[in-house]
């Protein structure tokens, strides 16, 4: 940013400092590396695993010949490494993605609350709004990272492990491997922003109490209660409005031609999501009496 | 609100708290907000999108049959959803695994045609066709993160199974590969095809008005028996008024509720698919499943025929003309009736199905469960029922099949 930009937009640029010692402040805790790290260790994990299983030479699930157990994608990866990527993400997406976006979320207001420092960033002159702004930015920031660190972990055990080259779609037809990263990468975004309704959903959470435990556990446990409640097919006129409903849509961009409603659904619920649990929290933040 | 403002402000601090206590609310109305047009949205968006049926030129509903068999339409793409409810209990997992189990005991390929697209017979899916002439034919069944994949290419029929990653492959004369295709009855066209076949006297058809389908004007084609006892209460075809070609097909029972079978496309264009549709190379490491010329014929037709038992059964009889198809090839099935009231009937010379009692236990509990007792001049017998399909095992083993209603079974058995 040059020195004349700078001057016009102060506030601008306030709004980036806060942004970026945000951003450092919740990628240099060390939780939060842990956190990475062990999604960075399911790809591993799933890679040795089918490498052990298929070393005699059978294929993925043995036994159940046809069966497709396990998560989406898995049988195809001995053929090419690539499919590892999207397994790693259809078996991280249902919980240890959400899991750990719950946790950052969940503990962006509150845990300032609890540590005491939540007055201390009011008493500077971002403005209440604009601190709820630059938290939720760095939260869906972490989605972004936490979605990429398994998937170039997943890339990156795949070439190791397995054969890359030209892949089928699961239409059958032929993509060249070019494409395939393309996709790959495109899959990874949509993932990302398939967490979108977490974050809100959990900094919301966060702005309700003052214990940052409590708003990560109330976060963690309203995903694994919908979850379930989506398992049950008595509630299918209400499982669309679940945000995690069509987490697993991604997977139609394997298709050929790519099937785009139910991705379409996807982001118009991470959407709808972002903006009531969005403004619940601005509501919530802007006019609650802080006193830690 | 404005006029009374500055009487408010003479009773100070008050008030104020009041105020503010009332700004404070007003920022939950932002949510509140956010969902109520969510909602409005939600609802009003699909009845906004229904803006009334097209304006069409009359036509008769002989002029329209023949429109249906004159379209010849050779390229064409689109999405179809099709959604089968029989009213049989759902078994959800359990009875696709049993379904793949029971096909695979055949020739031990998820990826063979039969033995997947049972699984057509209940819920809701979404298959994609594809066409480009007589030649090359695609169709795939949507899954979650998965997709099961029929691709008709020249000589080459291809299987692909993209969830156990197995390929299913025969080549076969053209005849033979259209003959496959048209066990299938997964498209609107196809289902419009087998039920016009038993358009005799004994059904009304009717143009009834237009719709519009997957974003095309469509005639509304109405199919009725017109005998009382049927189960059938109606069919309706969407026909495109340019192509001819049928756009959704529903079913209706007379019984009324949802639809029994609701096929139609939410999506089509008559544009010719990109050629690498159509093209197919089994993935590397797929385990492919040949299926020989020479076997074809014979293990084919076995096998079509037992496809048809099991994802056509709601279809075949839905129609009194396939039900004599289907009679061929039973010995012993005679048809008692004509048109939509015709019932299927054969000796099964056994002992019927035990009733609860002389079974016993769970097992008889359950299976009474399943049925209704009936009795009448015949003897007693189980009624099992389905939404659309009724059958009526008497205790001597005489079996009575069609699509009517329960007291026209044991008129029928009354009779024979």
């Amino acid at each position: 940013m040059s020195q004349a930009e700078a001057i016009r937009s102060p506030r601008l640029l306030w709004t980036f400092g806060l942004l970026r010692s945000e951003l450092l402040t919740t990628f240099r805790r060390w939780r939060t590396l842990a956190l990475l790290a062990v999604l960075a260790g399911v790809p591993i994990l799933v890679g040795i695993a089918v490498k052990i299983e298929t070393s005699g030479g059978s294929s993925v699930g043995g036994g159940r010949d046809g069966g497709g157990g396990g998560p989406a994608f898995i049988s195809q990866i001995t053929n090419n490494g690539l499919f590892l990527v999207f397994t790693a993400l259809a078996a991280t997406l249902p919980f240890f993605l959400p899991m750990a976006i719950g946790v950052i979320a969940g503990d962006a207001i509150a845990g300032e609350a609890n540590s005491g420092t939540l007055r201390y960033l009011l008493v500077a002159p971002a403005g209440r709004t604009r601190l709820l702004l630059t938290k939720y930015a760095t939260v869906m920031a972490f989605c972004l990272v936490a979605t990429l660190v398994v998937a170039v972990s997943a890339l990156t055990v795949g070439a190791l492990l397995f054969p890359l080259g030209d892949l089928t779609t699961i239409s059958g037809t032929q993509i060249s491997f070019t494409e395939g990263l393309g996709r790959a990468l495109l899959i990874a975004l949509i993932v990302a922003v398939s967490l979108i309704g977490v974050a809100a959903l959990g900094l919301f959470v966060s702005t309700l109490t003052g214990s940052g435990i409590a708003a990560m556990a109330t976060t963690v446990g309203l995903l694994i209660t919908v979850q379930i409640l989506d398992q049950i097919p008595q509630l299918h006129a209400i499982q669309p409005y679940f945000f995690s409903h069509y987490w697993l849509s991604f997977a139609d961009l394997m298709r050929d031609p790519v099937y785009w409603d139910d991705l379409v659904k996807n982001l118009e619920i991470q959407a709808l999501y972002a903006a009531v649990f969005g403004s619940a929290a601005w509501a919530r933040f802007t006019t609650k009496d802080i006193t830690a | 609100m404005a006029p009374n403002e500055s009487d408010d402000s003479t009773t100070a601090g008050e008030a104020d708290d009041l105020r503010a206590g009332r700004r404070k609310a007003a920022r939950y109305v932002v949510p509140v907000a956010v969902v109520g047009v969510a909602a409005a949205t939600i609802g009003l968006v699909p009845a906004l999108a229904d803006s009334g049926d097209p304006d069409l030129p009359k036509i008769s509903a002989q002029q329209l049959i023949d429109k249906i068999a004159k379209s010849d339409v050779q390229q064409m793409s689109g999405t179809v959803k099709i959604t089968t409810d029989l009213g049989l209990p759902n078994l959800g997992g359990l009875e696709s695994s049993l379904m793949s189990g029971a096909g695979k005991s055949g020739d031990g390929s998820s990826a063979d045609p039969t033995s997947k697209l049972t699984e057509l017979a209940t819920g809701t899916h979404t298959l994609r066709v594809a066409a480009d002439g007589q030649d090359r034919q695609k169709l795939s069944l949507l899954e979650n993160a998965a997709e099961y994949s029929i691709v008709h290419n020249g000589k080459d029929v291809w299987g692909y199974d993209s969830q156990s990653n197995e390929v299913y492959h025969s080549t076969a004369p053209d005849g033979a590969a259209k003959q496959q295709k048209e066990d299938v009855p997964a498209t609107p066209k196809d289902l419009t095809k087998d039920a016009l076949k038993s358009v005799d006297d004994t059904t009304s058809v009717t143009v009834e008005g237009t719709a519009q389908v997957a974003g095309r004007d469509a005639y509304r084609l109405v199919i009725k028996p017109k005998q009382s006892g049927s189960t059938v209460g109606q069919i309706t075809v969407a026909v495109d008024s340019k192509t001819g070609l049928p756009l959704k097909f529903t079913l209706t029972p007379s019984s009324g509720g949802a639809a029994v079978i609701d096929a139609g496309f939410t999506q089509v264009s008559f544009a010719r698919p990109s050629a690498s549709t159509f093209n197919f190379t089994p993935p590397k490491g797929a385990k492919v499943t040949e299926d020989k010329q020479a076997e074809h014929g014979l293990k084919g037709s076995e096998k079509s025929w037992k496809g048809e038992q099991g994802g056509k059964s709601e279809k075949g009889d839905k129609t009194g003309g396939s039900d004599e198809n289907a009679a061929k090839g039973l010995d012993g099935l005679n048809v008692i009736g004509k048109g939509w009231n015709s019932i299927a009937t054969f000796d099964t010379g056994g002992q019927g199905v035990p009733s609860g009692s002389k079974a016993g236990g769970d097992f008889g509990g359950f299976l009474d469960s399943l049925g209704d007792k009936v009795t009448g001049k015949f003897g007693s017998g189980t009624v099992f029922k389905t939404r659309l399909i009724n059958a009526l095992i008497t205790d001597n083993g005489k079996v009575y099949v069609g699509a009517v209603s329960k007291g026209a079974l044991v008129k029928a058995a009354n009779a024979g």
